[in-house]
């Protein structure tokens, strides 16, 4: 369903069907997510994929019009880089663990010890926050100010758009 | 290992290169800007599944201690793959804007039409 939505994505070329359905996108994967047990992870692609993504992708579609030129015109190109780039990823995977194998090195390296010990170290029961905000708080730290640099640029971008006066204030 | 034994057990793999392959594909093969962008966000969220899918166990549960479960999924990967999904809608906003910069500059998000307005060196604004 995912493969087929995609697909739709890739072929259709009116954009605001295109944002659409990239909505849809996000929906299904915050499901296939939830199956693997990443509760949070889905909770916030529902929120920030599906809803976020959309407001801004509606935003710039009122700003630039809606429809795309025109087909590609040399399609064999690209989709011999696609087939080659899968080639190598599938020949990849011939070294890889298999799925849910419980002795994967995933699963043997530090995650046991947040398990057991994160409760009794952060007293979070959760154990995603307690790595999230505690063990690995200086990541989170970067990415704020990640988010804060982007939040900075849109801002510095738009704003040479409203002084003078010929584009629409988002 | 055979190949359907080798494909069975790791299918979650194969199922996340068919998501990265089109959204790469989607990047080199259309012109169009927001597209291309749709394209990489595509892409993100296959490496989202490509982190996440190794760390479930089948029978685990999700990572919140309770004295009901003994076995859980890992956490690491949804913890990095949080900061992921922030940091990818940060850099969409951002490509966005650019785009709509460009639309501004140029009047159009083609990648063709702009390339061919900047070999003309028609004025911009």
């Amino acid at each position: 369903m995912m493969a087929v939505t995609v697909l739709a994505i890739a072929v259709q070329r009116n954009l605001f069907s295109v944002v659409v359905l990239a909505g849809i996108y996000s929906f299904l994967m915050a499901t296939v997510l939830v199956a693997l047990d990443a509760v949070d992870v889905a909770m916030t692609e529902a929120s920030v994929g599906a809803g976020i993504s959309t407001v801004l992708l509606l935003g710039a579609l009122y700003l630039c019009g809606g429809e795309e030129a025109k087909p590609l015109a040399r399609p064999w190109l690209p989709l011999a880089v696609a087939a080659v780039i899968t080639g190598a990823l599938v020949y990849g995977t011939l070294g890889l663990p298999a799925f849910s194998d419980p002795s994967a090195p995933i699963h043997v390296h530090v995650v046991p010890r947040y398990l057991n010990e994160a409760l009794r170290e952060t007293g979070v029961q959760n154990v995603v926050t307690a790595v999230l905000a505690s063990y690995r708080g200086y990541d989170t730290l970067g990415e704020t100010i990640v988010v804060f640099t982007a939040g900075a640029g849109v801002i510095a971008l738009l704003r040479r758009l409203r002084r003078r006066g010929n584009g629409e204030p988002r | 290992m055979s190949v359907a034994g080798h494909f069975a057990s790791h299918y979650s793999y194969w199922i996340t290169f068919v998501l990265m392959v089109a959204g790469l594909y989607i990047v080199i093969a259309r012109g169009n800007l927001m597209k291309k962008l749709i394209g990489l966000s595509i892409f993100q969220t296959s490496v989202y599944l490509l982190y996440i899918a190794p760390g479930k166990l089948i029978g685990g549960t999700a990572p919140i201690v309770a004295p009901a479960f003994k076995v859980y999924s890992n956490p690491l990967p949804h913890v990095l793959i949080l900061t992921a999904i922030v940091v990818g809608v940060a850099t969409l906003a951002l490509g966005l804007a650019i785009a709509v910069r460009i639309r501004e500059a140029y009047g159009s998000i083609e990648e063709d039409e702009i390339l061919a307005a900047d070999r003309d060196g028609g004025e911009r604004v």
